[in-house]
């Protein structure tokens, strides 16, 4: 990806953190919590939501000082920042529901040191202004909530029969115990990860070949 | 605050005011969201409790809470725990007494503790004074492993278990007559033993045990009081509101 050095949002800046640079799909970040957490889609919703919700907010104020912190020094102020909100998060699900607050145990905690977070500081709140930050985040945090939705779903309905809670299958279902159990983490995202490159390379494969007729066309590369 | 874009290296003293102004804002921040969250925190805990207690003691309709201190049986009052000073006190042994609607006492329920396979089980039984038996029991909190771990939560031939868990006194009020153990599946042949789910034996294992320690420790005291609890009188009730002006 060329670095965009311009300051106009697109649809790009968006969409970007969902598809062609998906934390999870793509960049491969933040793999503790979807490994973890993903064995229902619930737990897999309010892990996202609350890992968005850090993205956001640590971004935006990030962006908005970005000028005032010193290099330096940069690391431990992003640290402290998204801790704050860490621990905000913390409370709030805390406040919304306890039974989920135990669902995700350590994990909202670890929320800290979820390397998506802190590279989205690094990477892109530091040098870009705070709308075009909040765009670019909540792109970022959605496509985190979609892959670990994606693997929630999988692993609680071959797991649990279920989805959200609901009996899908019948009785007769004998759940894949496995699929709940962090092996199964591996497995799914492993083939989630699998059917993402394929749709990559096949979509390269496209354009190159629709490309060739392009440039024949037009005369540009 | 001063800008520093050109220089190399900012100053130590940029450095300082940076981290300090940054930590004294998440400072308060975080005091905020506690303020604010701390209320609904602990409402969520009091109904996550409660509903506890119904589920342990299902023909409950009201409930109260007491401890035994120093040989003795009081009402205890909940928002002075609120304060966390109460609860390192360990002679203290705190329960909660489950009436129904005519005030007959329906059961006691207590928190029991003990380690399982990732982190402690913290549960929540109830005791049925009358058959002097366990009746159930509800997890406060754990970090078992799903699908396996938290069967104790679904598996329907471990919960039968609970339908009359023997946890009669010996004759002399000290101990139990019987520690409740937890056994390998399909071995349980006494009313006192606990039939593990297979596949999830330590988390079965530390509901038995989690029971049989807070069983030995609460029971044994509790039994001079039982027939005080027996039914809600006055003397037990929680002093209603003062302000009971003619209507």
């Amino acid at each position: 990806m060329p670095i965009k050095k311009d300051n106009s949002i697109t649809a790009d800046t968006f969409l970007d953190g969902i598809w062609k640079e998906n934390p999870v799909f793509v960049m491969l970040l933040g793999m503790c919590p979807v490994l973890a957490v993903t064995n229902s889609v619930s737990n897999a919703l309010a892990m996202g939501l609350a890992t968005t919700f850090v993205l956001l907010c640590s971004s935006g104020l990030i962006s908005l000082l970005r000028h005032l912190i010193p290099k330096e020094v940069r690391i431990a102020t992003y640290i402290v920042i998204i801790a704050t909100f860490v621990t905000i998060t913390d409370y709030v699900i805390q406040a919304v529901s306890l039974e989920l607050y135990n669902a995700l145990g350590a994990f909202i905690q670890l929320i800290v040191v979820n390397c998506m977070i802190l590279g989205r500081a690094e990477a892109y709140a530091s040098k870009h202004h705070l709308l075009k930050t909040i765009v670019n985040s909540l792109g970022m945090g959605l496509g985190f909530t979609f892959a670990l939705l994606c693997l929630g779903s999988v692993r609680e309905l071959l797991g649990n029969g279920s989805l959200l809670g609901y009996a899908i299958f019948g009785d007769s279902f004998q759940p894949w115990v496995v699929m709940v159990l962090p092996p199964g983490g591996f497995i799914v995202l492993g083939a989630w990860l699998l059917l993402f490159n394929w749709l990559k390379e096949r979509k390269i494969n496209n354009t190159q070949h629709s490309s060739n007729t392009f440039v024949k066309n037009k005369g540009v590369v | 605050m001063n800008q520093h874009h050109s220089p190399q290296r900012a100053s130590s003293l940029s450095m300082i005011i940076t981290l300090g102004v940054v930590a004294m804002l998440s400072g308060l921040l975080v005091v905020l969201t506690w303020q604010l969250t701390l209320a609904p925190i602990q409402e969520n805990q009091r109904i996550m409790i409660e509903k506890a207690i119904f589920q342990v003691i299902p023909k409950a309709t009201q409930r109260r809470t007491y401890q035994i201190k120093n040989n003795s049986l009081t009402a205890y009052d909940s928002h002075k725990s609120n304060t966390g000073k109460n609860k390192k006190n360990n002679s203290a042994l705190l329960f909660y007494a489950a009436y129904d609607d005519q005030g007959q006492l329906k059961g006691i329920a207590a928190e029991a503790a003990a380690q399982g396979y990732a982190d402690m089980v913290r549960l929540l039984y109830g005791y049925d004074p009358q058959c002097q038996c366990i009746r159930g029991f509800s997890v406060i909190k754990m970090t078992e492993t799903p699908g396996l771990g938290d069967k104790i939560l679904t598996d329907q031939a471990f919960l039968s278990n609970f339908s009359a868990l023997d946890a009669r006194l010996d004759k002399a009020h000290n101990t139990l007559a019987h520690r409740i153990v937890t056994v390998k599946h399909g071995s349980k042949k006494q009313a006192w033993e606990i039939d593990a789910i297979s596949g999830a034996t330590i988390t079965s294992k530390a509901v038995g045990k989690a029971i049989n320690q807070g069983a030995e420790q609460l029971l044994p005291r509790l039994y001079p009081y039982l027939s005080q609890l027996q039914t809600l009188n006055a003397s037990t009730t929680k002093p209603s509101h003062n302000k009971k002006g003619k209507q």
